[in-house]
């Protein structure tokens, strides 16, 4: 099965099914319209799924390809480029699974302004699945931004009593860190031109990591470019923006941001920081993997803090990225690879428990946690879905969320690069907090007698919302005792990353080690050649 | 038959059985009120794997065998596949969960007639089932954890299955966590074992130990047992057993006392030949094993609920098979393993039927307008129950005496195999050998007392309930009986599986030579000076005695002041009576010292500390930002005069650097 331009295609049918939705009249019309182009989405995404083959190695060139020439005069090498490697393929599933649940979810909550909601929430799904697919730097810079829009109207109209301020900090704290990384990326496709491409500026990634960049040089521009996904993760210290937006956001834009939002900024550092600095990835991988794990529990205890089951679910994510994070820095295979399938399990467990305390509050109006209590009497299958996402979320064995953090704590532990079992036993204490705080909700909100009539009157879920939680419930099951067939999708690139970069970290060192001895041999000559042959900044 | 499909029938029809009540109940109203269908349903899955473990126990050449059903996952080096194995251990390990709880799920449909979760209650037992079936049957530690967990949340959620009182929930949330903490520490391990070995199936665990360095064997052991102190309640994470009482008293049997809580036992004779080559942590076993059985018996003595006199008395026993552990008997501690699931399943089955005849009296004295309190646990308002319930108090006789150690019940084999393994430890040496043999000796004496105790106030003297001369209870019906009955006589003769070395130079001890034999899977510490025979039949005779005397004893103390009795032993021990009474305040201290420190420190320390310290510094950068500019805005100001002065005074400015 080959289906020319199925990639873009992907990529690019919720626009225009956004032009659809823009045109359309009723209320009704727009919703079925959404509804149906990101269901038509996902299954055509399927064949991208299908047609991918990870024995085939995309080391030179990614699957499913499409390239177009360069967008500018010569001088620039700027295309549009996209395709699918083993890296993206589960993200880009994982948001168009998104896109119909999202949809569905905002059935009923959203009552005003249907038509640029849901047009806006198709853009959206069109720049993240661009952001997924880019191969262009500048292409993926694009759709980056591009995202940022959307989400800012969707939290600023569609949100909480609140939500002016929550956009704008979103957008605001975003646009710092991705703006930084505009400087380093066109410092970095010059810098790589030079050497790689006969002196032409060039932003494809393949040319990009081909580029062996002296040691002296990564250090910052490394940092820039992490800076900008470390804001987007949230990694901590950068997280407050999450609460914030997250309890204002309208639940479908909590699920897309906490799905595949946050997933960008994990993603960027695979993809870009890792291979393009591979020397300064290592270099400053125990101070991300701290800050990681610093996250895991601070996220954790902090989530115990809250009252507002919304902004609990919100801190848990920036505990379970901590973990995703971890695994990245860990530089194995094992942890890596658990990483990438910590991705997509986040997304489904968190983004089940952000439509459940959506549901609740589409009936109650309150997220507070003290307003509830009992509710496993009244709303058994919700009681149902809430505990089994609960348990995911808390890395039950059997469920998704175990394969990702056992794959990333036992990979990280015989890490060489982190190599600190005292570390990895932090990190893994937040399978402990993990409980706490989520069990803590459960307690809350599920056991125990009802003592308010709204609550005892509540209405169990009906079949939109039947159909919501059910394929992430089953997905929950399917990714906790066969995730295997997923994780060897992408075993092969993140072999293939995790070999390159070793080899480049070599090579560059190697080449430290040249210039530092033809230093030695005649100083006076390189003394007169430094300033031109290094970057005037340095990371020492 | 082919015995790895068989192998993976057990494991599945459980998970079948609670799929079908969980679903159907949850999705179809209908189905809840099915009794019938629903108890049927979930003791079959639970009888017919345990036909097929017989089946497959009878036909079993000694040779283990591994099912490999498909890869779990797999990244880099880790291949953890779903992977069963049959071999001596697991087989008598199954048969025992599927045995015990096939009976307790017969008497369940008794027990729990009438309730509105009867459908929940089994398929939590199912899955329970499910999970513990995968505990022991998993051929690699990653599967093994996913039945450690499982069976901790069905734990769980059969704690909290009463939910509308959130004591329960609460009583099962810090079960939870509790053996989150021991969970914690078994992931550890298995990061060490992984990172040493590379792999993480038994084969190969087994195989590479040798070639691990002494500190990573003792920390891979030291956080495995840690890992068990959690799941089967022992110093220091044995706390939250008692408060586990909460579910329903079949819950208590099953989990609480015949099964789970053995896991962890399990776990240390499955990794024997690991364990056996980290002796100082083996040290720490035994002690840690001996203090818990000391420590939970003289708490048991103090106790009135009947429940709780139990659950320390379970926490204690699984001391001693800690103990059996720490000095190297593997077997041994498998052995107590399976004769306490008998007489302990059977007392908390006896005290379930109590409970439930008790309730009985609690409604006839609210029907009669009485106005009485009773707490249905309460042994202080019970008494003279044998008369009413002859069946209950027979067989809560027997298993009284058996786990008492008297001759020939089967907790006198195991237990003085027990004994007798410590105390050959210290002849053969080893100065804790003979320390842990002490505080056996005399938490054999404390077992002897706390039981007669419960058994004589529940079932001897006088009703002691209001209006005991109307209102009878009665006895429970023949679904809770039969259980019973089974039960107890396998408490009664369970023991004869392991008739001790002395008589018949051991020939006769088939447990050892089953799960300790040539090729078998479970190691075991070899002595090197063996006790003289007339020692040993005097260690039998001692102990025998110890046990003799101390039902003697507590049968005349509580059977002719009842009670009241226990204000004597408080005055007699004073102090030490309060802190057995108040548990060593156990629970206060982790209170103090770690709950209320950790989570008010969330709360006051760290959420403000987000809001006003994190958030607060982005918040300043933004005003910053923002006062900046509403300052700088004045500068542009429209005036031409202003600007032109400006580019006047900016000329001069520079001319004069320039110039200088």
């Amino acid at each position: 099965m080959n289906i020319p331009f199925l990639t873009s295609i992907v990529i690019f049918l919720p626009l225009a099914g956004a032009v659809v939705t823009m045109l359309s009249k009723s209320e009704s019309a727009i919703k079925w319209s959404a509804l149906g182009v990101t269901v038509l989405t996902f299954f055509v995404s399927i064949g991208l799924y299908l047609g991918f083959d990870p024995a085939i190695s995309t080391a030179t060139v990614p699957q499913l390809a499409d390239l177009s020439g360069s967008w500018f005069p010569a001088r620039f090498d700027i295309k549009y480029f996209v395709g699918i490697d083993g890296l993206n393929l589960l993200l880009i599933m994982l948001t168009t699974l998104l896109g119909p649940i999202v949809v569905l979810s905002s059935w009923n909550y959203i009552s005003k302004s249907h038509k640029p909601y849901y047009t806006l929430l198709l853009i959206l799904q069109t720049g993240v699945t661009g952001v997924f697919a880019a191969f262009d730097i500048f292409l993926f810079y694009i759709f980056f931004e591009l995202t940022l829009i959307p989400m800012y109207f969707i939290i600023g109209i569609w949100g909480g009593e609140n939500r002016v301020y929550a956009a704008l900090k979103f957008v605001l704290y975003t646009l710092v860190g991705s703006l930084l990384m505009l400087v380093a990326l066109i410092y970095l496709g010059y810098a790589a031109g030079d050497v790689v491409n006969a002196g032409v500026f060039t932003t494809d990634w393949y040319k990009l990591v081909s580029f062996n960049m002296p040691i002296e040089m990564q250090g910052w521009l490394f940092l820039l470019f992490a800076l900008a996904f470390a804001i987007k993760v949230p990694l901590f210290p950068f997280h407050t923006w999450l609460p914030d937006a997250h309890v204002q956001a309208p639940t479908g834009g909590s699920v897309i941001l906490a799905g595949v939002l946050l997933k960008m900024g994990t993603y960027g550092l695979v993809r870009f920081c890792l291979p393009f600095f591979p020397n300064a990835a290592q270099e400053y991988a125990m101070t991300f993997a701290v800050l990681a794990v610093i996250g895991i529990i601070y996220g954790a205890l902090v989530a115990r803090a809250q009252s507002d089951a919304k902004k609990l679910v919100a801190y848990s994510s920036v505990s379970h990225l901590g973990f995703v994070v971890l695994g990245i820095f860990a530089f194995t295979v094992e942890s890596l690879q658990g990483a990438m399938i910590q991705m997509i399990n986040h997304g489904i467990s968190t983004g089940a428990l952000f439509l459940i305390v959506g549901m609740l509050y589409e009936r109650r109006h309150t997220r507070d946690m003290g307003d509830y209590g009992g509710l496993a009497s009244s709303v058994p299958m919700l009681t149902f879905f809430m505990i089994l996402s609960v348990l995911a979320s808390a890395g039950l064995p059997g469920l998704n969320g175990f394969v990702g953090e056992f794959l990333i704590l036992v990979g990280s532990f015989k890490s060489t690069v982190l190599d600190s079992p005292i570390l990895i036993a932090f990190a893994t204490s937040g399978v402990i907090l993990a409980a706490v705080y989520l069990l803590h909700m459960v307690y809350r909100m599920f056991w125990g007698t009802i003592d308010r009539e709204e609550n005892e009157s509540m209405k169990d879920l009906n079949r939109r919302e039947l159909a919501l939680l059910i394929p992430l419930a089953v997905l929950m099951v399917v990714l906790g005792i066969a995730p295997a067939p997923f994780l060897a999708k992408s075993e092969p690139a993140v072999k293939e990353l995790l070999e390159m970069i070793e080899s480049k970290r070599i090579a560059a060192e190697v080449a430290a080690e040249l210039r530092n001895s033809v230093a030695y041999v005649a100083p006076e000559a390189v003394e007169a050649d430094e300033p031109e042959v290094l970057s005037p900044i340095t990371t020492h | 038959m082919d015995p790895e499909l068989l192998i993976e029938l057990v494991i599945l029809l459980p998970l079948l059985g609670a799929a079908f009540n969980g679903l159907l109940g949850l999705f179809q109203p209908a189905h809840r009120t099915r009794e019938k269908l629903i108890g049927t349903v979930a003791t079959a899955m639970v009888a017919i794997p345990f036909l097929i473990a017989v089946y497959l126990f009878a036909t079993f050449d000694g040779e283990a065998i591994v099912a490999t059903v498909f890869t779990w996952m797999a990244a880099g080096d880790l291949t953890v596949n779903f992977a069963f194995r049959i071999d001596q251990l697991s087989l008598l390990m199954t048969m025992i969960i599927t045995g015990v709880g096939g009976l307790i799920h017969l008497y369940s449909t008794g027990y729990m007639h009438g309730d509105d979760g009867y459908w929940r209650f089994f398929a939590y037992l199912n899955l329970f089932i499910f999970a513990m079936l995968n505990l022991v049957l998993g051929n690699n530690l990653v599967v093994l954890f996913l039945g450690w967990e499982g069976v901790g949340l069905c734990s769980y959620l059969l704690i909290g299955f009463w939910y509308k009182d959130l004591k329960n929930s609460a009583a099962a949330n810090k079960a939870f966590i509790m053996n989150r903490i021991g969970d914690f520490a078994f992931l550890m391990a298995m990061f060490i074992l992984f990172r040493e070995i590379g792999a993480l199936d038994f084969d190969s665990l087994l195989a590479g130990a040798s070639s691990m360095d002494q500190s990573s064997i003792n920390w891979a052991v030291l956080l495995l047992f840690i890992g068990a102190t959690g799941k089967s309640a022992q110093i220091p994470l044995f706390t939250w057993l008692p408060d586990a009482m909460a579910g329903p008293t079949p819950v208590s049997a099953l989990i609480h006392a015949a099964t789970m809580v053995t896991s962890g036992l399990y776990l240390l004779a499955r990794l024997s030949v690991i364990v056996l080559s980290a002796p100082v942590i083996m040290t720490v076993i035994a002690v840690v094993g001996a203090l818990t059985a000391l420590v939970a018996a003289t708490i048991a003595i103090t106790q009135n609920d009947i429940k709780k006199v139990l659950a320390y008395s379970t926490i204690s026993q699984l001391g001693y098979m800690f103990l059996a552990t720490g000095v190297g008997a593997f077997y041994v501690a498998i052995f107590h393993v399976m004769t306490h699931a008998f007489f302990k399943a059977c007392l908390f089955l006896g005290s379930g039927s109590v409970i439930h005849s008790m309730h009985h009296v609690e409604h006839e004295l609210a029907k009669d307008g009485h106005g009485h309190e009773l707490d249905a646990q309460d042994m202080r308002t019970m008494g003279g129950l044998g008369k009413y319930m002859p069946a209950t108090r027979m067989t809560f006789l027997i298993s009284t005496l058996a786990i008492a150690g008297i001759p020939l019940f089967s907790g006198f084999f195991s237990k003085d195999e027990i004994l007798f393994k410590a105390f050959e430890f210290g002849y053969d040496g080893h100065l804790v050998g003979w320390l842990v043999y002490g505080v056996g000796i005399v938490t054999a004496l404390l077992t002897a007392v706390y039981m007669t105790r419960a058994y004589v106030l529940t079932f001897e003297g006088e009703e002691r309930w209001p209006h005991a001369d109307t209102i009878h209870p009665h006895e429970s019906p023949w679904s809770m009986t039969t259980p019973l009955w089974i039960l107890a006589g396998l408490a009664a003769v369970g023991g004869l599986v392991g008739i001790p070395a002395v008589i018949a130079h051991g020939d006769l001890n088939w447990i050892h030579h089953f799960l300790a034999g040539d090729q078998a899977p479970v190691a075991e510490y070899a002595v090197h000076g063996h006790v003289p025979v007339a020692l040993e039949w005097g260690l039998i005779a001692f102990s025998s005695l110890i046990a003799l005397f101390g039902v003697g004893l507590a049968w005349k103390w509580y059977s002719t002041e009842g009670p009241a009795f226990d204000e004597k032993l408080s005055a007699r021990f004073g102090g030490l009576y309060r802190l057995w009474k108040g548990k060593y305040f156990v629970d206060e201290a982790y209170d103090r010292a770690i709950v209320r420190p950790l989570i008010g420190g969330a709360i006051h320390g760290l959420a403000p500390f987000d809001k006003y310290v994190v958030d607060g510094l982005v918040n300043f950068v933004g005003f910053f930002t923002r006062g900046a500019s509403f300052t700088l805005r004045y500068i542009q100001t429209g005036i031409v005069h202003s600007y032109a002065a400006a580019i006047v005074f900016g000329v001069i400015l520079l001319g004069w650097l320039m110039l200088s």
